[in-house]
């Protein structure tokens, strides 16, 4: 009993607190998570409400103003687009899908990717290879046969999109948390719940799962961007969303275009996707380290 | 003394961390002469390794570096990098722990071996394969020609360390650095390698730096030692004279902590907790395409009895099928064969059939590392049997009993809201403990649960473990390959080899007077000569 034992001081995390709780803790000591995380709000926030705000509307056209450059006067902040259309308005609508298209397909592919690769991962054997083997089949199918396949079926709906993105971003989250799972399973905590009696569903929830939470964040960090980008390809083809309707991907794309002549139109709703980029690698580092409790 | 080889002066190393310097050696001195054996002793965490590879030259970055190494009068600490690397492997060579890793396992060990040659003396084609050839039947690697081309993963644990010992030895060096070069390794073989060791000393009359944790070895093998511990050497002695007459507190703690002690026989009537018969656990080996796939037998029909209050020790080298045997004996391993719990048919049980028994049958693992979710809290990790059996407790009396049961293992209470990763490796075992007897069972299988800790750590781990069962009249089946601990704790012996019992006895009788050539190798080589004791 020498140096085997430890003081029981009052150090940070001895009142009980949730691993919820200790994580939001350690995360507020990360100023670069905490300042994206507020930066990320801002940006939402705006999006949500910004469009009932401005004095324009998605599609009204100034016939006093096309094309113009950013400017304090005339309400125009940020400028308009070739057909007098204030970029402010449009960017903020076109941020609404973006985001929300983010987020949902996202969180799609978080909770089908995760469960489906643990579960695989957890049982092994033949389950595991018939559940891959699926996983396999869903990734040689072509991506724009499948959103064809969709729109042909159902109709044009931006729902759709959404339904198309999660239904191939799981995939690979599926195979990264199989892949920990493997090599998570044999661990002697593992076997320890076994001995303990404990069933399967518990030890994928509560052994599993959390023990695979870092990889996972770092790719849905990753996984943001893809969808945004995905939606704006999408869109660019005339799948995704139609005018008058917009977002940062069509905005971006359509800046493209108008670079020489116009390049606020690029400028704008790039700021805003790089930024909102930018933040949640931030945030994503932040939170991976913050559920992590071994970074102290 | 003669002119020392390598002499260590007032050398101090300090970690530069994020948050602040650690200091990891502080003011350590010793010296080595040629052809003579210095052990570095202490536990982990001492600073012995540090000491070592800032004579080679290969601490970490962060490291920052007082005082003076000198190697034939050079400093190696003022030595440009270019210089180091020519020492290193030419007069300086060093063999490592473990010899699972330290080996590349793309390349073929004659390879690896002829690396060095060619570094070092140029020779390349012929004679270097010649040299290799030499090299491989010196360290007492059979068959050279065939083996020279074989890859690391071909070879066993001890192989592979004599290959390293191979690599190490290539350029016949003055200085061998050994640290824990046998610790990975089982009893017996460790044995072989450390007569290796010597005889390959006598024969180059270089100087080797014996870096250990292990007494038993220090006692056989080092002309002097050099006692470690927090970053500074607190005795320095011949072996003997260190052995004989301790003179610093630590040392004598060091060499006291053999576990010793007995354990009271049970009652011959006592009722029997524990049957199994004829127990065989199988593991498909890996089908290929055309080849039906074949059964790889670890538990060749084993009868075992455990009787209520006793300590059955299951000892043996690693593959002989004794942890397999414990898990199968939970079930948590597929087995054919009857096995019995009070009573009860385990055969055939589903693991719902299983849960109920499983509050009455605990079990702690070796890795006090590994068998912790580094996600929970200690106090998540106790209760979570509670959980599972006990699923009417409130959460507040679920934390009564996980206080109480942290209590009952001398942990601090208090402590059960940190994680895993702030407790050190013999409190983590002793939360592992807890976890089991949160549930208060019969029955608990230990896989080793000293193996991983350090001496002075381990006895302490198993004096509590003495007093747990003698508290709650607990039976324990007690998987070691450490003769010296099953010694200690258990009423009954079965040494296994390659899945079946080899012999089984009273652990006194069978320790004093065992039959089996086997048993007598193996405690030959656990005690290095003296059973005396």
């Amino acid at each position: 009993m020498t140096a085997d034992t430890l003081s029981p001081d009052t150090a940070p995390g001895a009142a009980g607190d949730s691993l919820g709780r200790e994580a939001w803790r350690r995360l507020k000591q990360n100023r670069a998570a905490m300042a994206s995380l507020l930066l990320l709000s801002i940006i939402t926030l705006a999006c949500v409400a910004g469009p009932w705000l401005t004095p324009w509307g998605l599609a009204d056209v100034d016939w006093n103003a096309f094309n113009v450059a950013p400017t304090l006067e005339g309400g125009h902040w940020l400028g308009t687009d070739a057909n007098g259309r204030d970029l402010l308005t449009r960017t903020l609508y076109g941020g609404r899908v973006s985001l929300s298209v983010a987020l949902v397909a996202t969180l799609v592919s978080l909770l089908i990717g995760v469960l489906y690769g643990a579960i695989a991962g957890y049982l092994g054997g033949r389950a595991d290879n018939l559940m891959m083997r699926f996983v396999d089949i869903m990734y040689s199918l072509p991506f724009m046969f499948l959103v064809i396949l969709l729109m042909v079926v159902f109709g044009r709906n931006i729902l759709l999109i959404y339904a198309a993105i999660g239904a191939v971003e799981w995939l690979d989250m599926a195979r990264i948390v199989r892949g920990q799972t493997l090599s998570l399973k044999r661990r002697e905590f593992i076997e320890a719940a076994h001995a303990l009696g404990v069933r399967d569903r518990t030890i994928v929830t509560r052994h599993l799962i959390p023990n695979a939470i870092g990889p996972v964040i770092v790719y849905v960090t990753l996984t943001v961007p893809k969808v945004i980008l995905l939606e704006s390809f999408l869109s660019f083809l005339g799948l995704g969303v139609q005018e008058p309707l917009t977002s940062w991907g069509v905005l971006i794309s359509e800046g493209t275009d108008m670079m020489q002549t116009s390049p606020w139109m690029l400028l704008v709703p790039s700021v805003f996707l790089a930024l909102t980029l930018f933040c949640l690698n931030f945030l994503g580092d932040g939170l991976r380290d913050a559920l992590d409790p071994k970074t102290r | 003394m003669q002119e020392p080889l390598l002499e260590v002066d007032g050398l101090s190393v300090d970690f530069a961390l994020p948050h602040g310097t650690v200091p990891a050696v502080k003011q350590v001195s010793f010296a080595i002469a040629s052809g003579e054996t210095l052990a570095l002793v202490g536990e982990s965490g001492s600073g012995k390794s540090v000491s070592s590879t800032a004579a080679i030259g290969l601490l970490p970055d962060l490291a920052r570096t007082r005082g003076a190494i000198r190697f034939a009068g050079e400093d190696l600490l003022a030595a440009t990098p270019r210089r180091l690397r020519r020492l290193r492997g030419n007069d300086i060579s060093m063999i490592f722990q473990e010899p699972m890793t330290s080996l590349n396992p793309l390349h073929r060990i004659g390879r690896q071996i002829a690396e060095v040659l060619e570094r070092h003396r140029g020779l390349k084609g012929d004679p270097a394969r010649q040299r290799v050839l030499d090299l491989l039947d010196q360290v007492g690697i059979p068959e050279p020609a065939r083996r020279i081309d074989s890859f690391p993963h071909e070879l066993s644990g001890g192989q592979r360390q004599r290959v390293m010992i191979a690599m190490a030895l290539a350029c016949e060096p003055k200085l061998l650095i050994a640290d824990e070069p046998t610790t990975a390794l089982d009893v017996t073989v460790q044995a072989q390698i450390l007569t290796l060791l010597q005889d390959l000393q006598r024969r180059y009359g270089m100087a080797i730096l014996f870096i250990t944790h292990d007494l038993g070895i220090v006692r056989h093998f080092a002309d002097r030692v050099c006692v470690m511990r927090q970053g500074e050497v607190v005795e320095t002695a011949e072996t003997t004279a260190l052995f004989a007459a301790p003179k610093h507190a630590y040392t004598r703690m060091l060499i006291d902590a053999e576990p010793h002690g007995r354990k009271p026989p049970v009652p011959a009537d006592a009722p029997l907790l524990l049957e199994a018969r004829d127990l065989r656990v199988r593991f498909p080996l890996k089908k290929r395409l055309f080849r039906p796939g074949s059964d790889f037998e670890a538990v060749r029909g084993i009868d075992l009895r455990v009787r209520r209050g006793q300590t059955v020790g299951i000892v043996g080298e690693s593959g002989s099928g004794k942890s397999t045997l414990g898990r199968a004996l939970l079930r948590l391993l597929d087995s054919r064969g009857d096995i019995r719990f009070d009573d009860t048919a385990l055969a055939g049980l589903d693991s719902a059939g299983m849960r109920p028994l499983r509050s009455r049958m605990q079990v702690v693992f070796q890795d006090p590392f590994g068998s912790l979710s580094p996600r929970l809290t200690v106090g998540e990790i106790v209760g979570e049997g509670l959980r599972v059996h006990a699923p009417e407790l409130g959460r507040r009396e679920r934390d009564a009993r996980v206080q109480e049961a942290l209590n009952d293992v001398a942990l601090d209470p208090a402590m059960r809201h940190r994680y895993p990763h702030e407790f050190s490796g013999g409190q983590r075992q002793r939360i592992a403990i807890a976890r089991a007897l949160v549930l208060k069972p019969e029955f608990l299988l230990l896989d080793e649960p000293t193996s991983a800790l350090d001496r002075s750590v381990q006895a302490t781990v198993i004096d509590l473990l003495r007093d747990l069962q003698h508290q709650y009249d607990l039976t324990y089946l007690f998987i070691s390959h450490d003769l010296a601990v099953v010694r200690a704790l258990a009423d009954t012996v079965l040494v296994m080899k390659a899945g079946e019992v080899v012999e089984q006895g009273a652990t006194e009788t069978l320790f004093r007077a065992p039959r089996e050539a086997y048993t007598r190798e193996l405690m030959r080589a656990a005690f290095l000569e003296d059973t005396a004791a």
